[in-house]
């Protein structure tokens, strides 16, 4: 096998351990981390890596990203979403199961993880649909799905409205104890919608998408997940009051949890601005007391995890009246400098919000990731924590460039990237 | 020249209290090991060349079906003409309940022609019992609704007994889509009663709420739940229940719950198949295990069927309307 690889002089960040070491080495055998610590020794023969100091972090995990295969290479390849990732210090994508076709068949989950194997640089693993071609009424084989590899169930941006198909999805999955993962926005009250509902959409003649409807949606299904016994997992959460229903779900012992997206406490309805469509995204970016509440969901550990919803869009779909743009941000290479903004503005500790890129997510999909343990692979991500830069368009590896944070100033920026004890990234 | 019956345990009013059958819940051990015991007897009587008797020589029975059958059916039409009784048979189809009368006014108009037992099968749950409360005859269900189908626990109880020597203590897993089965429901019942341990195993969505406060023990992972079992109770899965609304397709069915000998081996090495048919196979059993007859009691279990009902018909005819002992 390859020589033993040592990364030395740097800050061990370990949120699964708590560990936060200064100065400190860590050991990689054979693709897994052999040894990590403070008095840690590069073995003989090892290609050292000094880290000079800076941040070393298990790479992220991002719970939900849309990767274009397949059926819409136009967009995003396993390739270029690979490239993106590794530039953001993403080393596991989950993939949404929002592809051509959709990921409903168990030997296309199979196909997926051989597809990623050949041309994507990090990890992949897939979600798969709940509902048969995300049509909202009969359950995936979802048994056959998950000894297929499939890590849980969501029908991607698409809400499962009906509550019977969802109280029947959420207990069929407790028989293999898998995580049914919701885009918790009500469809009858957000149909047609645009943006979020409020002044900002009155004066520019936009439908709304009320955040009645995100809140509607995770009241009913923590109380389907209640009844059932499910495992209940609201991707991305916009609003103070969904989270406000979460976190009561969670004193109730229910099994729930959320996730949040970078852009929900990165930025606000204003940003849309003069119809700025890169600034579409569903669910919509909400008032600035919503984003407020977001980022007080993630200190006080309502929201468990903190994922990009990457959603690659070309220019034919975003070049459109704001009405007609698809909805979409692309997010991989801005999650980790958005998510320290809250830690340099001195919101959250820099261990609770790596948690949220690492251990959570992997713990919630069963992932052998997301943790600096001695055996755990070696999928790390190495950073400075304070340089200051500009997010730039052209930056973006990913085939489709639709960000709102081109120009934006950043503080914390990805050195390099490791998977499988391979590096996929360095920067220049 | 008939050949000597076997001594038949005497039909008596006291050892079976009750005018109608309509449920297992809440009959008693010793009312059930009354008519296991007399099943025995008419299990000898049927393998006889002479089947006959005539306890219900003059009696009426109405055969009344709501709901299709054709096993439960003939079997009862069967244990009536064996025993002497008259025995017609009435379906839903081409009769005036599909004309739109109701359930009230079908059994008072059938109570006015004087039958002396009813046996009915509806599709409602509780129908059953809302009939006998207006009629002066026997009433014996045949299954109703998602509620009981009591004389198919009663036969699987005698069968088991027979191959078994017991019922007491055995371990017997019941697998396949609980919710709807009235025939989960009534071995519930009577094999908790008899002192068996039962285990449920079925996929979430096909367990009734609460199913553990049924006196289960509930198990989603087939494998677990079939370990060192006495008995392999397999029930039908209806095809309008496979298509993603309770599962989502008949493979990932078979491949979770269906019984092949890979899942059987786990049970104790002389389990028992049973099944009230009709079987899918390929959805809930393998062709295998249904045809081995060392394992499977699949017809056993129809040849029991006949002397169970003639075994309930006896014990109801000690309360039958104007009774008078027969003269033999």
């Amino acid at each position: 096998m390859n020589a033993p690889l040592a990364f030395i002089n740097a800050r061990l960040l370990d949120p699964a351990s708590g560990m936060d070491v200064k100065g400190g080495s860590l050991l990689v055998v054979d693709g897994r981390i052999a040894a990590v610590g403070g008095d840690v020794r590069p073995a003989k023969g090892a290609d050292v890596i000094d880290c000079g100091g800076h941040c070393l972090a298990p790479g992220l995990v991002d719970m939900r990203a849309f990767l274009g295969e397949p059926g819409f290479e136009e967009k995003e390849t396993l390739a270029t979403a690979g490239l993106s990732a590794a530039a953001g210090g993403v080393t596991t994508l989950v993939s949404q199961p929002q592809t051509d076709p959709v990921m409903d068949e168990p030997a296309l989950i199979g196909f997926m993880a051989e597809r990623a194997r050949q041309t994507c640089a990090v990890n992949v693993v897939s979600m798969a649909a709940i509902t048969k071609g995300l049509r909202g009424q009969e359950m995936t084989e979802m048994g056959l799905l998950a000894e297929a590899g499939a890590v849980a169930f969501t029908d991607g941006v698409r809400a499962v409205a009906d509550a019977q198909v969802m109280r029947r999805a959420l207990s069929y999955a407790t028989g293999w104890n898998l995580l049914v993962v919701q885009h918790a926005e009500e469809p009858s009250l957000a149909k047609g919608g645009a943006m979020n509902s409020g002044e900002v959409a009155s004066r520019l003649g936009l439908k709304g998408i009320p955040a009645a409807a995100e809140v509607i949606m995770v009241e009913r299904d923590v109380r389907l997940a209640e009844m059932t016994g499910g495992r209940y997992h609201a991707a991305c959460l916009s609003t103070g009051e969904a989270i406000a229903a979460m976190r009561r779900a969670k004193e109730r012992g229910i099994k729930a949890t959320c996730g949040v997206a970078a852009h929900h406490f990165a930025l606000n309805e204003n940003e849309i601005g003069e119809y700025r469509t890169f600034a579409k995204v569903t669910p919509p970016l909400r008032s600035e007391s919503d984003r407020a509440a977001v980022v007080e969901g993630l200190a006080s550990g309502v929201v468990d995890v903190i994922v990009s919803d990457h959603s690659p869009q070309d220019q034919e779909s975003k070049r459109l009246p704001f009405p007609a743009a698809e909805f979409g941000i692309a997010g991989l290479q801005t999650l980790l400098p958005l998510t320290l903004e809250l830690v340099h503005g001195g919101h959250i500790k820099l261990l609770d919000l790596l948690a949220k890129l690492t251990v959570n997510p992997a713990r919630l999909l069963g992932l052998d990731a997301g943790t600096l343990a001695k055996g755990a692979p070696a999928d790390l991500v190495v950073f400075d924590l304070d340089t200051p830069w500009k997010i730039s368009e052209a930056g973006l590896r990913s085939k489709s460039k639709n960000t709102p944070f081109d120009g934006r100033p950043v503080q914390g920026k990805v050195l390099r990237t490791v998977v499988g004890g391979e590096t996929v990234f360095a920067a220049a | 020249m008939t050949a000597p019956a076997p001594a038949a345990v005497a039909a008596s009013p006291e050892r079976f209290p009750h005018r109608d059958l309509l449920g297992i819940e809440g009959l008693t051990a010793e009312q059930i090991g009354y008519l296991l015991d007399k099943s025995d007897s008419y299990v000898a009587q049927n393998r006889q060349v002479d089947k006959r008797s005539a306890l219900l020589r003059g009696r009426t029975l109405v055969n009344l079906f709501f709901e299709s059958s054709t096993r439960t059916r003939t079997s009862f039409e069967l244990a009536g003409k064996r025993l002497g009784a008259d025995v017609i048979n009435m379906s839903a189809e081409g009769s005036s309940i599909k004309k739109g009368e109701t359930l009230i006014d079908t059994a008072m108009t059938l109570n006015a022609m004087h039958p002396d037992v009813l046996v009915v099968r509806h599709q409602e749950s509780g129908a059953v019992s809302l009939l006998a409360q207006k009629v002066s005859c026997a009433v014996i269900n045949a299954g109703d609704g998602s509620h009981e189908h009591p004389t198919q626990a009663l036969l699987d109880a005698v069968t088991i007994r027979r191959r078994k020597g017991r019922l007491r203590g055995l371990v017997v897993a019941i697998c396949g889509d609980i919710l709807h089965s009235r025939v989960a429901r009534s071995n519930i019942h009577l094999l908790n009663i008899m002192g068996a341990r039962v285990r449920v195993i079925a996929p979430p969505t096909l367990l009734p709420t609460a199913a553990s406060q049924l006196g289960v023990e509930v198990f989603h992972d087939m494998r677990k739940g079939l370990a060192g079992c006495d008995i392999v109770m397999m029930l039908r899965l209806q095809s309008e229940r496979m298509q993603g609304s309770f599962v989502p397709s008949i493979s990932e069915y078979f491949h979770f719950y269906g019984l092949d000998t890979e899942k059987l081996a786990y049970a104790k090495p002389d389990a028992m198949v049973m099944h009230p048919g009709p079987m899918n196979r390929g959805v809930e059993i393998d062709t295998e295990i249904a045809d081995d007859i060392s394992r499977s009691a699949i017809a056993e279990q129809v040849e029991m069927g006949v002397a169970v009902r003639m075994a309930v018909l006896d014990a109801l005819s000690a309360r039958l309307p104007n009774f008078a002992p027969a003269a033999h």
